[in-house]
């Protein structure tokens, strides 16, 4: 195009501000936007989504599992039967076909919900914002896993919330380290707004919280008269096992007020049973708060999009084959391919992490949390990884909101990459991970592994059953970081810190803007 | 005198530093656009020289950060099909960006910059380099920093506090690069001044206003809060006695001349509390250009507004 012409587009381009006048946007902005960071570890796992790169790092399900002809089908079905009320807005709290669909999904996990108590939102995500948002002002504590699901920090970052981290074990949140950190709170004179938990295949640590845990929950939180958010996207994504009661019902059930819970928010979500596209989660709330869940919505989003509130609505009256939901015969085979490439996971990981390494033996879910030496720093890892090998995973500080702890663990997703990318992926983080444990065992004269060098090659692990070769994570006996198997030629440096925090690394100051 | 000229933007590219870059690239874009330039935005990829062929621009503005874009890589490449392109050379990117052998440099030629030590990764396993740390911690005490050689992200960027955690900071530098250095720990007032060439061939280059960055909260100061507005403050003219101002500008001039920049550089230092001494960390060949970059802010301080800027960043491809 030629210059001169350019100017007329000028008029109509915002200009740059000068340099000087950036202070002005800094004076604009409001307080809650410091807690929202862009971090460099997103940035770099931003680098990872590329064709050429096996992800083990997203939390999808796989939808290409779901038939093409159906989906056409029951577009066309929507379009033809309901076109002017899917493009239609919607009422705020979800239409009612929707609700009902709710309704089923959380009976068949065992819980019973009065419709009226529930709120469609745009994915489970939303949940948490409009939680936050109608409960949480700047400095408010949440007490929340540790690990934590890594969507929920930055929520809970940008409402300026602090955050309490509960280290969790093989069974979940311990009761008591949350009691003892009621009761320092307690002590401080602050209150939590609510304690925020995934019970079932926690994400990322792949755990489930014990029946004895769920029911002690309930009790504390009765005593002491807090909420608690229960998020649970995969309960009904269990592969082994007997499933255990909701929080929301065991609540309901103490609270003998015909079925409704009035401590708990329930979170659940269409994203992982059906389809994460369709951006359709809901709540289950005490009522006061659902109204100002409704209120905080109508502003953030007036209503969830009906056309796949339609179209959830027309998969549920689905029937397979037997005449049986269709819906629940999906979730069926998502189970029993979940389960397979899980498994293939666990022999992976035995394979090629041996005993360098611990992971949890999730009974359902997406994910795996593996540990590593804890002189790993997994996000070093990931850009090692990223660079020699192609391979990536989510580094274990994306879930805590430190951004420190969890330095040496990994989130791997199983569910939504095909099981040889399962198995190739494990076996290029595994050649990452010894490369680096070779080196830590020349700069401490230790020895180690051979970098580049298959465990299985040397004959250390034939890659047996998944369950018997590596530390129980179900005996709830020791905290996940605990169950590292350090190879025995890399001794673990009890009390040495391995992380230097921000606020002592004085030369965090060291690099700077580009 | 450039006006009018068909511009090939270059950005991205596959560095840690690709979302900065990209930003900066879109801000060059737009001030390129508003001097009456025609813009082609390249996100360096597979086809980058392919594209740059069929689009036969007459000159290449790098914005791209870090590797491959900073490394000489790039510059090579451009070299190599004839297309003149901004700041500097390949040698002057890779003396700068090998920041250990920027350091090497710096000492010879009498610059102060901190000490340091190096170690490469093969010598580690090869020669029993690991023996030569104890000397290196005496030489060097704690803290001390470790960083990948090359590399621009702070990811790589690791502290030791003793010897127990010196092994996983040099584990952790070497997952970004297969040479690390191993620098003493200078704490004090964080610095910056960027060198500017003189529009005309000949004449000497001008270092710009001296900005200081000031974290806004202790411990919040990373990678992070360098590119967000928010998060930093920076003072430009930095308040410093006007003695060490005119050091400060001096040693970035004499570093810009010592590796050979061109067009543009910007060079980092540490006022060292106590001492007051300055020191010399490193130099940047292709300085951010985002909403926070300090090159754009100090250009602005000397009443260099940000198209003038970019015009004279972009006469450099003809002035080589």
């Amino acid at each position: 195009m030629a210059g001169g012409r350019q100017a007329g587009m000028d008029d109509r381009r915002r200009t740059r501000p000068a340099a000087h006048e950036l202070a002005r946007y800094e004076a604009l902005f409001a307080a809650r936007t410091r807690g929202m960071k862009s971090s460099a570890m997103r940035e770099m796992m931003a680098l990872t989504e590329r064709p050429d790169v096996i992800s083990l790092a997203g939390g999808l399900p796989d939808t290409s599992t779901f038939a093409p002809e159906l989906y056409a089908k029951l577009m066309a079905q929507v379009a033809a039967e309901s076109t002017a009320r899917a493009l239609q807005y919607g009422p705020t709290e979800g239409m009612a076909a929707t609700v009902d669909c709710i309704v089923e999904v959380m009976a068949q996990e065992g819980t019973l919900v009065d419709p009226s108590e529930v709120i469609v939102t745009t994915g489970g995500q939303q949940v948490i914002d409009l939680v936050c948002k109608t409960l949480i002002d700047p400095g408010d504590v949440i007490v929340a896993e540790a690990p934590t699901y890594p969507g929920a920090v930055p929520t809970f970052s940008a409402y300026q919330a602090d955050v309490e981290q509960i280290e969790i074990d093989g069974d979940g949140m311990p009761i008591d380290a949350l009691e003892s950190t009621l009761d320092r709170l307690h002590e401080q004179g602050r209150r939590p707004k609510f304690i925020y938990t995934i019970p079932n295949f926690q994400n990322p640590g792949g755990v489930t919280m014990s029946l004895a845990r769920r029911r002690r929950l309930v009790e504390v939180a009765r005593e002491r008269e807090l909420l608690v958010l229960e998020d649970n996207p995969y309960g009904l994504l269990r592969y082994d096992g007997e499933a255990l009661p909701t929080l929301y019902s065991l609540d309901a059930e103490a609270a003998g007020r015909g079925g409704s819970s009035d401590l708990v928010i329930y979170l659940g979500t269409f994203s992982k049973i059906l389809s994460p596209g369709l951006r359709l989660g809901w709540a289950v709330a005490p009522r006061p708060v659902l109204e100002k869940l409704n209120l905080g919505k109508q502003g953030a989003d007036l209503c969830s999009s009906p056309v796949t509130q339609m179209f959830v609505a027309a998969y549920f009256s689905e029937r397979d084959a037997h005449g049986g939901a269709g819906w629940i015969d999906y979730v069926q085979r998502l189970r029993d391919l979940y389960r397979e490439r899980r498994d293939v996971m666990f022999e992976a990981l035995a394979e090629h992490f041996g005993e360098h390494a611990s992971w949890t033996h999730p009974q359902g879910g997406l994910f795996i949390w593996a540990t590593l030496d804890p002189r790993i720093d997994t996000t070093d890892l990931l850009a090692l990884a990223r660079k020699n090998e192609g391979v990536a995973f989510v580094p274990g500080r994306a879930a805590y909101v430190d951004g420190r702890s969890g330095a040496s663990s990994m989130r791997l997703n199983f569910a939504g990459v095909p099981e040889a990318e399962i198995r190739e992926g494990i076996r290029r983080i595994g050649r990452a991970m010894r490369e680096q444990l070779g080196l830590l065992g020349s700069l401490t004269g230790a020895g180690g592994p051979t970098p580049g060098q298959d465990h299985a090659e040397t004959g250390g692990s034939e890659g047996g059953a998944p369950a018997e070769q590596q530390p129980s994570a179900a005996d709830g006996s020791a905290h996940l970081a605990d169950v590292v198997a350090l190879p025995p030629a890399c001794p673990p440096l009890r009390g040495v810190p391995f992380r230097v925090r921000r606020d002592e690394a004085p030369s965090a100051r060291r690099r700077r803007d580009r | 005198m450039t006006a009018g000229r068909r511009v090939a933007v270059l950005k991205g590219g596959r560095s840690l530093e690709r979302a900065v870059s990209l930003r900066s690239g879109a801000q060059v874009q737009e001030g390129l656009q508003r001097l009456g330039h025609e813009v082609i935005a390249l996100d360096a990829g597979e086809r980058l020289v392919p594209e740059l062929l069929e689009a036969s621009p007459d000159a290449a503005f790098i914005a791209m950060h870090g590797r491959e874009g900073e490394d000489g890589t790039v510059q090579g490449l451009l070299e190599a099909i004839g297309l003149p392109y901004t700041g500097s050379g390949p040698a002057a990117c890779m003396r700068c960006t090998d920041k250990l052998l920027a350091k090497y440099l710096m000492r010879e030629a009498g610059i102060p910059t901190p000490g340091f030590h190096a170690l490469r990764e093969a010598s580690i396993k090869e020669l029993g380099a690991a023996a030569a740390l104890a000397p290196i911690e005496a030489d060097l005490g704690f803290p001390l920093v470790v960083k990948p050689a090359r590399g621009g992200s702070a990811l790589g960027v690791k502290f030791a506090r003793s010897s127990e955690e010196l092994p996983g900071a040099m584990v952790g530098a070497f997952s970004y690069d297969s040479t690390i250095v191993l620098e003493r720990y200078v704490g004090g007032r964080d610095l910056a001044v960027s060198v500017l060439d003189a529009p005309a061939a000949g004449e000497r280059a001008a270092a710009l206003p001296v900005v200081e960055a000031v974290p806004r909260e202790e411990g919040f100061y990373d990678y992070e809060s360098r590119y967000e507005i928010g998060m930093t403050t920076f003072v430009c003219p930095a308040e410093l006695p006007p003695e060490t101002t005119a050091r400060a500008q001096e040693l970035a001039l004499d570093v810009h001349e010592l590796l050979g920049c061109h067009g543009v550089a910007r060079v980092d230092l540490m006022l060292e509390q106590g001492s007051g001494e300055l020191w010399v960390l490193e130099t940047n060949v292709v300085p951010g250009m985002t909403e926070t970059s300090l090159l754009p802010q100090a250009a602005d301080a000397a009443g260099i507004g940000f198209e003038e800027l970019v015009e004279r960043i972009l006469a450099s491809a003809w002035t080589r």
